[in-house]
């Protein structure tokens, strides 16, 4: 089975893109599943069970999307493997913008939109700079220019990675997108032991635990302050 | 090619002066470079204490992996040579929809040439533009192959993000950013590592005026510009500024622009001009016309003189409705 990490921000085309591209990969009569990671919310699911795809879908709810997902990866690559998956591909949203789920040897993908703006390629962390392959969507509703300084603003954040265009809507780039991802060779058995490409960010302090009053004295652990640039006077 | 051991001896300074290009890696990773002019790029590297690192998320070992792909990326493109340019692109038929071979062995666009596709909506126009981009090997659905300059092409062309095979001109022309005309061809510029700026601007302004109906100036903010206006900007823009020697145009509306200026705005800039349309003065304009059905190449046509002729009258009537267009503009009784 392959194992495929899929991320970015919200609404920036990930579920389109996937299931233009299973819809590529369904014609090669390889079995994809999908497993969606989300905060509170997502009917992703349907879509994807009205393409027929087997999907799973986990909510963190309160706990950190991130952290959820690392803690949920070997299940899920059990489930996977028990479905019978050719091709397995995880789903989450990159919502603070400095974790990402990428492992270590499982290929990653970032997906960002051209209407994001173009200084997002530098306030996305690791999601963008350690991923694979970069997926820029919504090219469409963009003019040349601005699809080429947002490309070239993507490739010098991550010049390693295989930037391509690909239209969620109509699927154009969805094949050649398809021709990248299942690799005949590869089984994943587990994921057990693997390494995350990048550490989460560290946090432990009282509002974690759920305190909700505000002020000092209600703060513990991992508190730092804002430089607003009284102290230095 | 440079490798790491001489980047990383190299000193700040002396990296910002032989590649200028080396800043914007710095500035878009976020990295503040002043005041350590002085370090190498090793001793810049390793500077930041674990608390930074942790932070910023900085990952030092990928950072100067990254670097040096980048370096030799852009080295490479800056050295593209008379040897990376594209003379002529070949399509080779393939299959339709009804897995029947198309209706043509092979057809060659020469540089300078302008050839249009026509067909219905969903007759696989967006699948032969997709196969040029992807430089088809008999590997997309359609089977067909692409030439470059009678070759099979490199692999480079699907994957280099920054020296792309095609330029797109889509249909619908918006601007998103929120940037005046000067500002915003000077941020293209810069992402092309152009050398002689000014004088480019100055050279797209020029002829994006000499196309729109409607002048416009340089602290116009792009999202004001009326659709004639955008279109001429971004025509003129792509004709100068890109890099990608094809250029795909998916139709190109009648109103405030002058359409036979912009191809040949294309042509004099050495593009080989695709174009997809359904207005019969676009398509005569070109060479030669694709005609598109069930997925495959049904026919090619050139464009022959009666057809000529017919475009002739086409242009007056063109003319006969800009000029009403802009009488209309301007307040005035229109009269035949």
């Amino acid at each position: 089975m392959n194992v495929i990490t899929i991320s970015g921000p919200p609404s920036s085309g990930k579920t389109s893109i996937i299931l233009k591209t299973i819809r590529v990969l369904h014609e090669r009569k390889l079995k994809v599943g999908v497993v969606k990671f989300d905060c509170l919310y997502t009917n992703d699911d349907i879509l994807y069970k009205k393409a027929g795809v087997p999907v799973k879908k986990g909510l963190s709810g309160s706990l950190c999307p991130d952290h959820y997902f690392v803690s949920n990866i070997e299940e899920v690559v059990q489930w996977g493997r028990k479905e019978n998956l050719d091709v397995l591909i995880t789903e989450s949203a990159g919502l603070c913008n400095r974790c990402s789920p990428y492992i270590k040897d499982i290929k990653a993908i970032c997906v960002i939109d051209n209407l994001s703006g173009i200084n997002t390629p530098k306030k996305i962390g690791p999601m963008l700079k350690s991923a694979d392959i970069v997926v820029i969507t919504k090219g469409d509703i963009v003019s040349q220019a601005e699809r080429e300084v947002f490309a070239s603003k993507v490739h010098s954040v991550n010049p390693k990675a295989i930037t391509m265009h690909v239209n969620g809507l109509t699927g154009q780039g969805a094949f050649e997108l398809s021709t990248l991802l299942y690799d005949e060779k590869e089984d994943i058995e587990t994921v057990k032991g693997k390494e995350l490409r990048f550490s989460m960010p560290s946090a432990l302090c009282s509002y974690c635990l759920g305190e909700k009053r505000i002020g000092e004295d209600y703060q513990m652990g991992n508190v730092r302050k804002l430089k607003l640039g009284d102290e230095n006077d | 090619m440079i490798n790491i051991k001489e980047i990383e001896e190299m000193k700040i300074k002396e990296l910002e002066k032989k590649y200028p290009f080396a800043v914007s890696f710095f500035e878009n990773n976020h990295l503040n470079l002043e005041g350590y002019d002085e370090y190498t790029f090793e001793q810049y590297l390793n500077h930041f204490t674990e608390e930074e690192i942790e932070e910023w998320a900085i990952d030092i070992e990928r950072m100067k992996v990254d670097f040096i792909v980048y370096m030799n990326q852009m080295l490479a493109f800056l050295g593209i040579k008379e040897a990376d340019q594209v003379n002529s692109l070949t399509i080779i038929a393939g299959k339709d929809k009804y897995r029947e071979k198309e209706h043509f062995e092979t057809f060659t666009i020469h540089k300078g040439e302008i050839v249009s596709i026509v067909g219905p909506t969903g007759s696989g126009k967006s699948r032969l533009l997709a196969d040029i981009e992807w430089t088809a090997n008999k590997d997309t659905p359609t089977e067909r192959r692409i030439l470059i300059n009678d070759e099979i092409p490199d692999k480079k062309w699907r994957f280099s993000s920054s020296n792309k095979l095609v330029a797109q001109l889509s249909q619908n022309m918006n601007f998103v950013m929120d940037l005046t005309v000067m500002e915003f061809i000077e941020l293209h510029a810069k992402s092309r590592m152009i050398q002689n700026e000014q004088e480019v601007i100055k050279k797209i302004i020029d002829a994006a005026n000499h196309l729109a109906g409607e002048k416009f100036d340089l602290d116009t903010p792009i999202t004001s510009l009326s659709g004639g206006q955008s279109r001429a900007l971004m025509i003129a823009d792509t004709a100068i500024l890109s890099t990608s020697p094809i250029v795909l145009i998916d139709e190109i509306e009648n109103a405030g622009i002058d359409r036979k200026r912009a191809l040949n705005l294309l042509i004099n800039e050495e593009k080989i001009v695709l174009m997809a349309t359904h207005d019969p003065t676009l398509a005569l304009m070109a060479d030669k016309r694709i005609v598109i059905k069930n997925g495959g190449i049904h026919k090619v046509i050139q464009t022959n003189d009666r057809e000529k002729e017919v475009l002739v009258e086409l242009e007056k009537m063109d003319k006969m409705i800009s000029t009403f267009r802009a009488d209309l503009r301007k307040g005035e009784i229109l009269k035949k």
